[in-house]
């Protein structure tokens, strides 16, 4: 009993300190992932990449999929649960501390200035990020790699699916989550 | 009570269906808390985005921190940030108890071919949507395309750029360069 609270204790504690210290999107959380599995040995290399595999194929972000399922498998439900709250209590803390003081100062020139800034840099890390995905979701560089033709460089499937959901968005206003189990279902039936 | 369940459930569906990362959540949070909520504006969503890219943890957990902080103050911001992170936790630990190859499955693998596309056409619908509120004149123009040249080569640069430090550049050159007094809120 008593080795199984210092356990959960430590797991919440590398969490902690995991959701502490990496700043950025999901794969931030990969090089203290690594540091923890050499350190503790409750989750090997392997698992790590198997994780990221599962974390592109459910939903939630890649560090809390990592700290439920290393939670998981080092100390049971409990485990996975509380590694999980651990990993996200620094951000919460740190982001109502922001918020508070973000209504305060809000119609300062300062905060409006730095937010003109802001704001073309926070949509221009969204394209990059969008671009990421079209790489993987309407390009087949291996394929375009092995046959040298410009025709298997571009799934033709894929990108038609893509301007069908992007004429369908426009024009009936769908919700995304609509869009989204679509086109799973579409995936399935024509073999994506 | 019935709005802290209200900001609970939200959250825990855009968090069952947030594939790839934090950025594919913006569509959603455009379509359930800007359109049909309107609990947040377009300008406060880009903000909560560049602030959760420069502060510890994920980006997905410091927006709905953010937005439930904004509904309901601390017991809002918790609510909101249990909420995201409940359907994963239920799904990861029922796969990693029943299901440890799920990523190798044919059919798991056909329908997340077809969602990254769904998610492609999101994120370029949400950059349209949010263009006209942030790229504003010449200067922010310019701003966003060193941002954007600079994040997509970050690989070829001889030295790597942390994002947070992109942010944080962008921060200050709008402090320097800002419309100094007016409005460039709105």
């Amino acid at each position: 009993m008593m080795s199984q609270i210092l356990l959960l204790a430590a797991l919440a504690w590398e969490f902690f300190k995991t959701g502490l210290f990496s700043v950025g999107g999901g794969l931030a959380t990969l090089p203290f992932l690594y540091e923890i599995s050499d350190k503790t040995s409750w989750f090997s290399h392997a698992d790590i990449a198997d994780m990221i595999a599962i974390s592109e194929s459910t939903p939630g972000a890649l560090g809390i999929n990592m700290s439920t399922y290393a939670g998981y498998i080092t100390a049971g439900i409990h485990g996975g649960i509380w590694a999980t709250l651990a990993l996200v209590l620094p951000s919460v803390i740190i982001i109502i501390v922001i918020a508070h003081f973000l209504e305060k100062f809000r119609d300062s020139t300062l905060v409006k200035n730095a937010f003109y800034g802001l704001r073309p840099a926070s949509i221009a890390l969204i394209t990059v990020a969008g671009i990421n995905v079209a790489k993987t979701a309407i390009i087949n560089i291996p394929a375009f790699q092995a046959s040298h033709q410009i025709g298997d460089l571009l799934l033709w499937k894929q990108i038609l699916l893509g301007v069908g959901i992007f004429l369908a968005n426009r024009k009936l206003k769908m919700h995304p989550i609509f869009s989204i189990v679509a086109a799973a279902v579409i995936g399935i039936v024509c073999k994506f | 009570m019935r709005e802290l369940f209200e900001l609970f459930v939200v959250f825990a569906r855009i968090g069952a269906v947030n594939f790839g990362g934090g950025y594919a959540m913006l569509p959603l949070l455009q379509q359930d808390l800007e359109q049909n909520r309107h609990w947040v504006t377009t300008e406060e969503l880009m903000d909560y985005f560049a602030i959760g890219q420069c502060t510890p943890g994920i980006i997905a957990i410091n927006v709905s921190t953010f937005v439930g902080y904004k509904r309901k103050g601390i017991p809002g911001a918790i609510v909101s940030t249990l909420g995201f992170v409940f359907v994963p936790i239920v799904v990861i630990l029922a796969i990693a108890m029943f299901l440890r190859n799920f990523a190798d499955l044919e059919v798991v693998k056909h329908a997340f071919a077809g969602i990254r596309v769904c998610v492609c056409v999101l994120i370029v619908q949400a950059v349209m949507r949010l263009w006209k509120k942030s790229v504003v004149d010449l200067k922010s123009f310019l701003l966003y395309l060193a941002i954007f040249l600079l994040a997509l080569c970050s690989k070829l640069l001889p030295v790597s750029i942390p994002t947070a430090m992109l942010v944080l550049l962008a921060g200050f050159f709008g402090i320097v360069l800002g419309k100094e007094g007016k409005e460039v809120s709105k």
